[in-house]
Parts: structure tokens; C-alpha cells; sequence
């Protein structure tokens, strides 16, 4: 399973991606489970919103940090994240 | 005495809220964690005490929240609480033997906010179901399972792993397939409480351990991707404890039906940790400062050949309730470790249930209710 470059990207339905006030982070939810994000991995995940594949993805956070030269750092992530059911994309 | 000298800036916050709802259970589970004498125990926390535990346990940072019990749908104000615990933010998981659930209910939990549900299921067989269970339950346990995934939740599937159904392995996994589980817990089966008593007729054999393992293991590498498996190790056939409860008050809460605050669910069993009470005192000063919850923290508790080890930040020492169930003395290493000079008390147990194993005359399983708790409370 790897990531589709251009069908949009969802967060996991049976995930939850919540701020922590105690923790002063962004984690994520599942049955049992927590892991705790760090703040670029928490932005890559809040824009998974079904809206937008990878490509949009990029530009929208290269233009949100005003930067570059961040498409192989959010692809790697999002492969794991993928990989650990934390986001889905729909198949046709 | 342990405890007392601990930095207080050192104590980390909990994050996880077991709430035993109540003891009160319709199933008879002989390997059931609550406590032999439970009967003893007849009150319970009303609706506004248990919203004030949370409450006070989510300002901390408890964020993970299991619902258990007893049969937590016993409880008719369990849609209230969860309704409290989804405002509060926290991340909600009720730990059911389905028994009593119906589709209007998994939709009116749905609704209040409840993240999962999970489902116990004793076998793959009705017979060898029910059997364990004490009562006639499986085909509804399969339909809730079935409703669990037709409402949207994710599905979470335990089966208590033990010398009965150990050989069920491959029609367990098929069987948690076919029910389309998220995950899949295999809990090899921890003695303690009535599991402990029921020892001799629960521990499997090295060779099934092995074989099942082998099994369980090849499914998981086919499932990947699919569905996700927990696999609790039996501990009794590892060579190093493990790190119980992460580490004694340092991320686990328990709240027993009685407001008993508990570092593990078990702690009950051990002498003189005078467990405080959510009715005298806030979860705040019962974390900091309780001498229940700071008994164990840290290091200096620790005899030889903890004290010494390059891995007692690992392990911590493994299991309080084990070194005391099975050494009499509840500041020792667990026994599962090999470097424990009482190490061989596994091996004599190990053996003993063996022995049981292969007379074909095994005395009967004692299980869990009122009467049998009573008479051995």
C-alpha cells in the first residue's frame, strides 16, 4: 500500500487528532492507543481533510511557513501515516 | 518505607482512566481480574461522583478512558457519563462483554460521544463459549460485534488466551476476521485474582504456548494493514518482568466501583498501601500525594537484584502483584525474571499445571460470582 500522488488525502475516521493542553501537543486517538505529534507532523495531518491530494497538500503548507523544498519531508510522513491507518484515501 | 522522598516535580501526570464502573457482572469468568472478595465491595459511586473523577483526572491529563467493570452496561447511567467524558475531551473506550447490549443502545452511546467499543469473546465455539463464560452468550456476543462495526466505531475484539482455548487458535483468528475486528487483542492470560486460584487448569503448556504463538504470529504478517493485533505476552514463559503498569504511578489510574483509587487494578491484593478514596480526596492530592500512589514510584522501594540492574528503568521491577502472590513479599523482584532467586516458583508452576494437564482428572474451573466470592472472601 503506498500513497495515491492524486486523490485526496482523509484523516482517519476512527482516529481521533486532538490538541492537549496538559501535554501542550497534538496527539493521536485510537482504541488504547496515543501517539504523541510533534508540531510539523501535526500540521501535515490537519490539512487531510478530503480536500486535497499530496501536490496540494505541499503548496498549501510551503505557502502557510513560506518556504520550500518540503515535498519529499510530507510525502515521507504521510507513507508512514498511512501505513499506520492514521489517514485513507478513497479508491474509485 | 517506600515513597515519601520523591521529587514532586518528577511525578509525571496520569493519562489513563480505568473506570471500573461496577463488579456487578452477569458472566463467570474463572480468569476475571477483579478482586477474589468483590462481593465484599457493595457500594458504588453515584452519576455525580463519578463525573467529578473525570472531571479532576482530564485537568491533569488522563486523555484515554476505559469504561470496564463488571459488565459497565450494568450501570444505567452509563450514556450520561460518556456524554460527560466526550465534553471533557476525553477519547473513550467501554470494555463490554456485549451482554445486555442492544442496536439502540450502541446508537444512543454512539450519539453521547463514546470512540470504541470493545467486545470480549470467551472462544470460537458456543459451547466452549458459554462454558467459560458461566453463561449462554455467544451468538448475541457476534451479533454486537456485527452492530459495533455496522455503527461506524472501530472494532476492537478480546479474547482471553488459556489452557481451554488455546487450541482454538486458527478458528479464533477466522472467526475474528469474519466478524471484520479493527484490532484484535489476544490476551494471554495474567494470574491474578480468580485467574490465580484457577491456575493449575488455566496455564497452557510451553508447547501450545509455542504453537499458538507460531499461529498467531503468521497471521498477523497476513493481516498487516488490515487489522492490528495485540498480543499480551503470558509472562510466565519470558525471562524478564514486564514493565507493569509503565511504571507505578507514573501514567495508569484505576477507580474501583467503590471510589478506591487504584495504581493497577489489582493493587487491592497487596498489604498496607491504605488505597485512598475519591470521596475523601481530589484525584490531584490522591496522584501526588497519597502513600498508595507514591509506594512504589521510582527506585529507592527496590531490593537486590533490582537495585542493582541495568534494567530497572526498563522494567521497573516488573509486577508488585506477582512478586506478592507468588514470593509473599511484594518489595521483590517479580519472579518471572531470571535473575530473581525465587525464579523458580514459575517453573514448580509451570510444572504443577502440566502435571494437571495431562492426568485427564483435572479438578473443576472455580468461577466467578457472588457465592464463590463470597466463600473465599
Amino acid at each position: 500500500m503506498a500513497l495515491n500522488q492524486t486523490l485526496p488525502i482523509l484523516f482517519s475516521h476512527t482516529h481521533r487528532l486532538q490538541w492537549e493542553e496538559a501535554q501542550q501537543k497534538y496527539v493521536i486517538l485510537y482504541p488504547e492507543g496515543m501517539v504523541e505529534l510533534n508540531q510539523s507532523s501535526a500540521e501535515i495531518l490537519k490539512c487531510c481533510d478530503g480536500t486535497r491530494n499530496l501536490v496540494e497538500i505541499v503548496s498549501e503548507l510551503e505557502q502557510q511557513f513560506a518556504t520550500s523544498g518540503l515535498h519529499n519531508d510530507i510525502s515521507a510522513f504521510l507513507e508512514v501515516a498511512l501505513k499506520n491507518g492514521w489517514i485513507q484515501q478513497q479508491s474509485n | 518505607m517506600a515513597g515519601y522522598n520523591n521529587n514532586q516535580t518528577d511525578i509525571t501526570p496520569p493519562r489513563w482512566l480505568l473506570a471500573e464502573l461496577t463488579y456487578a457482572c452477569p458472566l463467570q469468568c474463572p480468569y476475571c481480574s477483579n478482586p477474589l472478595d468483590y462481593a465484599n465491595y457493595k457500594t458504588e459511586l453515584s452519576t455525580d461522583d463519578w463525573k467529578r473523577v473525570l472531571s479532576q483526572a482530564r485537568k491533569m491529563g488522563a486523555v484515554q478512558l476505559g469504561f470496564s467493570g463488571g459488565e459497565p452496561l450494568t450501570r444505567q447511567d452509563l450514556p450520561e457519563l460518556v456524554k460527560h467524558a466526550r465534553e471533557l475531551g476525553y477519547y473513550s473506550n467501554l470494555i463490554t462483554s456485549g451482554y445486555g447490549m442492544t442496536e439502540e443502545k450502541i446508537i444512543q452511546l454512539k450519539e453521547a460521544g463514546l470512540d470504541h467499543i470493545q467486545v470480549s469473546i470467551q472462544a470460537s465455539t458456543q459451547e466452549l463459549n458459554d462454558h467459560i463464560a458461566g453463561t449462554a452468550s455467544f451468538q448475541h456476543k457476534k451479533q454486537v460485534a456485527h452492530l459495533v462495526k455496522k455503527h461506524g466505531y472501530p472494532m476492537v475484539l478480546c479474547v482471553v488466551i488459556h489452557r481451554e482455548n488455546i487450541h482454538q487458535m486458527p478458528e479464533i483468528l477466522a472467526m475474528a476476521e469474519e466478524l471484520g475486528a479493527d484490532y484484535l487483542e489476544l490476551a494471554n492470560t495474567q494470574y491474578y485474582g480468580w485467574a490465580h486460584i484457577n491456575r493449575d487448569l488455566l496455564l497452557p503448556t510451553k508447547e501450545q504456548f509455542d504453537q499458538a504463538e507460531a499461529i498467531a504470529q503468521a497471521f498477523k504478517e497476513k493481516v498487516a494493514g488490515k487489522m492490528k493485533i495485540y498480543y499480551v505476552v503470558p509472562d510466565f514463559y519470558e525471562d524478564r518482568p514486564k514493565a507493569c503498569m509503565n511504571g507505578w504511578g507514573t501514567t495508569f489510574l484505576t477507580i474501583a466501583p467503590d471510589g478506591v483509587a487504584l495504581p493497577c487494578h489489582s493493587a487491592r491484593e497487596l498489604p498496607g498501601l491504605d488505597c485512598p478514596n475519591v470521596n475523601d480526596n481530589s484525584i490531584e492530592e490522591i496522584w501526588h500525594e497519597s502513600k498508595a500512589f507514591n509506594f512504589f514510584r521510582g527506585f529507592d522501594w527496590m531490593q537486590e537484584p533490582c537495585r542493582s540492574c541495568d534494567e530497572k528503568e526498563k522494567d521497573f521491577g516488573g509486577c508488585r502483584c506477582q512478586a506478592y502472590l507468588l514470593t509473599g513479599n511484594m518489595y521483590n523482584t517479580d519472579p518471572v525474571c531470571s535473575k530473581s532467586p525465587a525464579h523458580d516458583v514459575i517453573g514448580q508452576a509451570i510444572d504443577t499445571a502440566r502435571i494437571q494437564a495431562l492426568s485427564g482428572n483435572e479438578k473443576p474451573l472455580i468461577f466467578r460470582n457472588s457465592k464463590n466470592s463470597q466463600l473465599l472472601g
